[in-house]
């Protein structure tokens, strides 16, 4: 097992090499000239000059790369061009409003998934799998722009019931919140759930048919011990991975929903970054979720490892 | 006395496809206590249907429409599987196929063993397993039941099947093909085993098999099934020494036994395929491949027949084979040509070497440490002569397929020198030009894979004689058919409409259409049906005879390789421990290993005698293979600290044998008595 | 050697034809469904500017915020632009840039992952690193990341959408190639000295044919969703595109006045992916590729 934990950080780590890597051509080599970006058109070649001279843009591109790690990781991730602050404070604050709505909606994603999977697939070809898996695929084929505005449309027009805009001040802490998270938690969570219940569903499927599971009942042992002690305990444990991968899907979705309610965290952030071409924040947002996307993986590969004793025996 | 299972009439009918299909007609037997039904027949027989509805536990598309089934007199069709359920913890218990498969990998092996018994303490759990452990014969049987499946070795697993099977105190017992996933030595240990137990204990069992050896050995009474079918019931020694069914004859025909050799013994294959249970013959079953076939087996359904006090027999001519009248005995292959005395070398092979690298971890690579390896081939030294065959038999992990890769080119890091036919062969397939490709050839492993499922048979089988010959012609590939005996129309068919022992036809084929002067079998009958593999045997041998090709013939089983070959080779994690004439490899002196090997094969004769030598712990990882003698951990005749110390020497008895051995030939003589003795046939 | 086998080969190669792969689609309700749902509409790309009653940015001042009627069927926005011909226009827009998107990105994919999955070494480990990085950035985001820096072109959508998906679909192939390397039908390819041509486009792509089949399908529905995304956030396209994320988009701020003018794009595009997710359901059962 110690073995596979520095394995798994060695992966981890060379993961985010490559993709800070990755961000950092794209966001200061694909654009051409920063400083171009930074003074605009109209300025002069003296003015740009000093700007290049300023931000070490006449380095070779790889110094540059090293450098820009080096601040990122000590903590200087430089200052946004449109408001010309630190970045860092303007991260941290929406960083803590997305990781609010991300736990509120794998809260309500992935138990409901894994049970709507798990009935389904211990009821393989009945009526209640095939609503399941038709109300799943379903589910996964709605964008969130759409499910958010329906849902905004029924629960706050309709039914006043939530607010349709959930723009909460700064420093609103959990509780207060809550009542302006659960739409936009919802929204997101629709296509989590259908995704986590139709692999789960798979994985019991699988589960059931293999041999072992005919040993268990060959045993004499009632239906709910082999259910549950040997069909779901295997079958639960691809689940972990899944719902990493679900993470990925979570980030897109977030960036999607926190513009439908008008929420401040990152992904509204971002879009506010592209809209004035604000390289520092772009990259700072999106180093930011790569990095909880990375240690969702590792989180579930530990996990998963824990869980299984071929790995964890090694 | 009740018997302790009845079954009568019984019919099982698969729903899935377009009409119900049924696997299992009208069949009836009984086991009474104490007593060992063997059940024999190949794939589609319904034998694993049978013992699936034994226990009652059939997959959801099957249905037994008709009959009944009685375990110790209680009656278990129409009970609900609530019902069922205290009858599977007490009554039948079953020991399946693959033992890791059907081991839950995320349970201690001690938890799955006591979790029957659900009124035990922790403790006491974990007494009952241990003690259920020592019952079948495991060392470290505290370790054992902490290890979870996947950290003991497929013989062990096995036992922990045998040991849950048993620990309900069932009154019948099934053995589904309980040995067939492990290797040779295994086996026999395993065997030994089982045989103990069921001696000491006189639980009734089902002994599900397609190996007639297994059956000969353990059975007192079987029956013989054939595509759904009971053909033929009786005990062991009536059914081994008087067959009265055409298709009980054939099977016993089609086996190679042990000691038996191509120029003695022609094997007489069962012409035709098992057919599909879709559309099976309406009459006799077995009347397209029967050899003594008359009008009426084609028009009705035979009846099963008493043919005496406890035999029965479902064909109409049994009384005139009885009488001797007539023989319904398939017609033998013919003899193979001469051995030619003096022969130019096809294959030599020095001191080859196959080495497979470790993948490296990214901290070993950043350090720059060197690979591991794992020595899959180490110093093998071979001679195959023109229009010979070599034979090399070895269990797994002995390196025997490696050999063949890498004398085809297909590894990577090969060392040593290989010539065939006097020229030296570049290691890689890319460096050889499209002659040396032509003169060698291999056939693969496994039927299934060896063909590409999207490309017709008749494209397969062009492509060879385009690129190595030159020939464009449909002509040729029809030649080629008929070569392997089938007919010119198969050349349209995808090979997923070809069975097994069809698509192993293809492939030798395919290898032939070359004009090879060597061809390598790596297992070419291993995963075919008995009475498919003779006639594959058999094809071999004829195309050999016909082309005066060489083969290297590669098995994991010794009968097979002593038939079929002029020399045998046994290997041992990858290197060679003995190498010798087939005409003496059934004799003494035999390497240590080879002694094992002769006395793990269950014999084809129930009146065989055989000794009982048997090997301790499993193979050693290939990774860290033992110093010394690469045996010495197993070795039943181990002489002490030169076998760990030392590489032995090769010896070479009067007849030509040679053996990897510290003990010297004229002590091995002395002390080993012959292994096995069996009668001939003729 | 004991498995029973009940039920007769079905033969790959005769799967693997167009008509008959459709005829199966059409054999339970839920893929049938789905699968008309993708013909309509791409029918509806393919003639929807000849049967389109307006134009797709024809303002028409006197029927500005009109209620869906025979003559809008589905209404017309506040600029008085006719909704029905701006879907049927937007239809065309997002099957196509989708469609040659996956298409492209198969194609790369499929080419990229059969010759390294083949090939192997270190060359193919460092490939898959890289690739393996990519996919560590959730889609959404690296398709904001380089539109953002980019900016607003057609072009750059199409690129975008290949620049994600090909990663995906090459691990997809190489996986493969991986299981089938090995088989004996590909042994005794390299045995008679076929090319390395040969060997990877006539012995191991069609083995890869339906499963990358089932992953395209699934690609295009994925590509549907980023694009309407995109366009719903502004991102890559720009108003008058009658991109359906991107007509929510403006709708949303007179959603009172017009919602025909909302909810009318925003279910061409559900009904669509949905429709899509079910025939590669279907199309998974069909060709026996496992997976959900």
């Amino acid at each position: 097992m110690p073995r596979y934990v520095l394995r798994r950080l060695g992966f981890l780590l060379l993961t985010l090499l490559l993709t800070s890597s990755i961000i950092f051509a794209i966001t200061q080599v694909l654009p051409g000239d920063v400083a171009r970006v930074i003074l605009g058109r109209e300025a002069g070649e003296a003015a740009l000059n000093s700007l290049r001279e300023e931000l070490g843009l006449n380095d070779p591109l790889p110094v540059q790369y090293l450098r820009w790690l080096g601040n990122f990781v000590q903590g200087d991730w430089g200052e946004s061009f449109s408001t010309r602050t630190e970045v860092r404070p303007l991260v941290q604050q929406r960083l803590g409003n997305s990781l609010m709505l991300a736990a509120v909606t794998l809260g309500i994603a992935v138990p409901v998934g894994i049970a709507l999977g798990v009935i389904a697939g211990l009821n393989e070809n009945t009526w209640v799998d095939s609503v399941v898996n038709v109300s799943a695929l379903s589910v996964v084929g709605l964008p969130e722009f759409v499910t958010g505005i329906l849902l905004i449309e029924i629960f706050a027009f309709r039914l006043g019931f939530f607010p349709a805009n959930s723009s909460i001040r700064p420093g609103t802490n959990f509780v207060e919140a809550l009542p302006m998270l659960i739409l936009p938690a919802l929204t997101a969570s629709l296509v989590l759930l259908g995704y986590i219940s139709r692999m789960t569903r798979v994985g019991v499927i699988g589960e059931i048919s293999k041999p072992y599971v005919r040993t268990a009942r060959l045993k004499g042992l009632s239906r709910w011990s082999v259910t549950y002690r040997h069909v779901l305990r295997n079958a639960l444990m691809p689940t972990i991975t899944v719902i990493a991968i679900s993470f990925g899907w979570l980030i897109s979705g977030l960036i999607v929903v926190e513009n439908v309610y008008n929420y401040p965290g990152l992904g509204r952030l971002m879009l506010f970054a592209i809209d004035r071409r604000d390289l520092p924040l772009l990259q700072a947002v999106a180093m930011l979720a790569v990095l909880a996307f990375a240690f969702a993986n590792l989180a579930a590969d530990l996990f998963y490892a824990y869980l299984n004793p071929k790995i964890r025996l090694q | 006395m009740i018997p302790a299972l009845s079954v009568e009439d019984l019919t099982v009918k698969y729903r899935n496809g377009p009409g119900p299909v049924t696997a299992v007609r009208e069949v009836s037997l009984e086991i009474q206590p104490g007593e060992v039904h063997g059940l024999v027949g190949e794939s589609g027989s319904g034998k694993t249907t049978l013992a699936l509805a034994v226990m009652r536990h059939l997959p959801e598309q099957a249905v037994i429409t008709s009959g009944s089934i009685r375990v110790d007199g209680q009656e278990l069709i129409g009970l609900s599987p609530e019902r069922l359920r205290p009858i599977w913890g007490s009554q039948i218990a079953m020991v399946p196929q693959d033992p890791l498969s059907a081991l839950n990998p995320t349970l201690r092996i001690g938890k799955q063993l006591s979790e029957r018994f659900e009124a035990l303490s922790r403790s006491d759990a974990r007494d009952k397993a241990i003690e259920l452990l020592e019952m079948v014969q495991i060392a470290d049987p505290a370790r054992v039941a902490r290890s979870y499946p996947h950290q003991i070795s497929g013989g062990m697993q096995q036992r922990v099947m045998i040991a849950m099977a048993l620990s309900a105190e069932p009154k019948l017992l099934i053995l589904d093909e309980p040995t067939t996933g492990l290797d040779s030595t295994t086996e026999a240990v395993v065997l030994d085993l089982i045989r103990e137990l069921m001696r000491a204990r006189q639980t009734a069992t089902l002994y599900v098999s397609h190996s007639l050896g297994v059956i000969a050995q353990f059975a007192d009474r079987l029956t013989v099934l054939y595509a759904s079918e009971l053909v033929e019931h009786g005990s062991k020694m009536d059914l081994f020494e008087n067959p009265l069914h055409p298709y009980t004859c054939g099977l016993l025909d089609s086996v190679p036994r042990l000691g038996e050799n191509k120029r003695e013994i022609q094997l007489r294959s069962i012409e035709g395929r098992i057919p599909s249970l879709e559309d099976l013959p309406s009459a006799c079953v077995f009347a397209p491949r029967c050899p003594v076939v008359i009008d009426i087996c084609q028009e009705t359904r035979p009846a099963l027949e008493g043919a005496g006090a406890t035999r029965q027999v479902r064909c109409y001519r049994w009384e005139e084979t009885r009488a001797g009248e007539i023989d319904p005995r398939q017609p033998p292959a013919p003899p193979p040509l001469e051995r030619p005395t003096i022969a130019e070398t096809a294959l030599q092979i020095e001191n080859l070497e196959v080495r497979y690298d470790q993948p490296r971890s990214l901290a070993e690579w950043l350090r720059r440490s060197p690979r591991q390896s794992v020595r899959a081939v180490d110093n093998v030294r071979l001679t195959i002569r023109k229009g010979e065959t070599l034979g090399l038999v070895g269990e797994s992990g002995s390196g025997k397929t490696s050999l063949a890769q890498a004398v085809v080119g297909l590894v990577d890091s090969a060392e040593g020198r290989v010539e065939l036919f006097g020229a030296e062969l570049p290691t890689q397939i890319k460096h050889r030009d499209r002659e040396t490709l032509s003169r060698l050839q291999m056939v693969m492993q496994n039927p299934d894979e060896a063909l590409n499922p999207y490309l017709t048979v008749g494209q397969s089988l062009s492509r060879p004689l385009a690129l190595l010959r030159g020939i464009h012609s449909e002509e040729e590939v029809r030649r080629l058919l008929e070569g392997v005996r089938l007919p010119p129309e198969y050349a349209d068919r995808y090979p997923a409409q070809l069975s097994a022992g069809e698509k192993q036809r293809v492939a030798i084929a395919r290898a032939f259409a070359a004009m090879p002067g060597l061809v390598l079998l790596d297992e070419p009958v291993s995963s075919l049906d008995v009475s498919v593999q003779a006639s594959i045997l058999n094809l071999l041998n004829r195309l050999q005879t016909e082309h005066g090709t060489s083969l290297l013939l590669i098995s994991h089983d010794i009968s097979v390789v002593g038939y079929m070959s002029e020399t045998v080779g046994v290997l041992y994690l990858g290197q060679l421990m003995e190498l010798a004439p087939s005409e003496n490899l059934f004799d003494p002196p035999y390497h240590p290993y080879t002694e094992a090997l002769l006395s793990a094969i269950p014999l084809l004769d129930p009146k065989a005698t055989q000794e009982r030598v048997r090997l301790r712990g499993g193979i050693p990882s290939s990774l860290e293979p033992p110093s010394g003698c690469p045996f010495h951990t197993r070795c039943p005749r181990f002489i002490g600290d030169i076998c760990i110390e030392q590489t032995p020497p090769w010896q070479e008895d009067k007849t030509g044998k040679r053996i990897f051995c510290h003990i010297p030939v004229s002590d091995l003589r002395r002390e080993q008595g012959q292994v096995f003795a069996m009668r001939k046939r003729e | 050697m004991t498995k029973e086998s009940t039920t007769a080969g079905v033969t790959p190669a005769r799967v693997w034809r167009p008509f008959t792969v459709l005829t199966r689609l059409f054999g339970r309700p839920a893929s049938a469904a789905g699968t008309s749902i993708v013909l309509i509409f791409l029918l509806m790309a393919l003639i929807g500017p000849w049967i389109a009653p307006y134009g797709v940015n024809e303002q028409i001042p006197s029927e500005t915020r009109q209620a869906p009627s025979p003559d809008h069927w589905f209404g017309t926005d506040h600029l008085g632009r006719d909704v029905f011909s701006r879907v049927l226009f937007g239809a065309r827009d997002i099957l196509l840039l989708a469609g040659l998107g996956t298409f492209l990105a198969v194609l790369a994919g499929t080419a990229i992952g059969l010759l390294s999955g083949y090939r192997g070494g270190t060359f193919d480990e460092a490939l898959m690193r890289v690739f393996d990085s990519l996919l560590a950035i959730p889609a959404l985001l690296l398709a904001l990341l380089l539109l953002g820096v980019v900016g607003p072109a057609r072009n750059a959508l199409l690129i975008v959408i290949v620049f994600v998906y090909t990663p995906i679909v090459a691990r997809v192939a190489r996986s493969v190639v991986l299981s089938v390397k090995s088989k004996g039908f590909v042994q005794a390819a390299r045995m008679r000295g076929e090319s390395e041509t040969w060997i990877i486009f006539r012995e191991i792509l069609p083995s890869a044919f339906p499963t990358l089949t089932v992953e395209g399908a699934l690609r295009f529905s994925y590509a549907i969703f980023l694009i309407a995304a995109l366009g719903f956030l502004g991102i890559g396209v720009q108003p008058p595109n009658p991109n359906w994320g991107l007509m929510v988009a403006e709708a949303r701020e007179h959603v009172f006045q017009t919602p025909w003018a909302l909810w009318m794009p925003a279910l061409a595009i559900s009904v669509l992916v949905i429709g899509v997710n079910l025939m590669a359901d279907g199309l998974r059962r069909v060709l026996r590729v496992p997976g959900a």
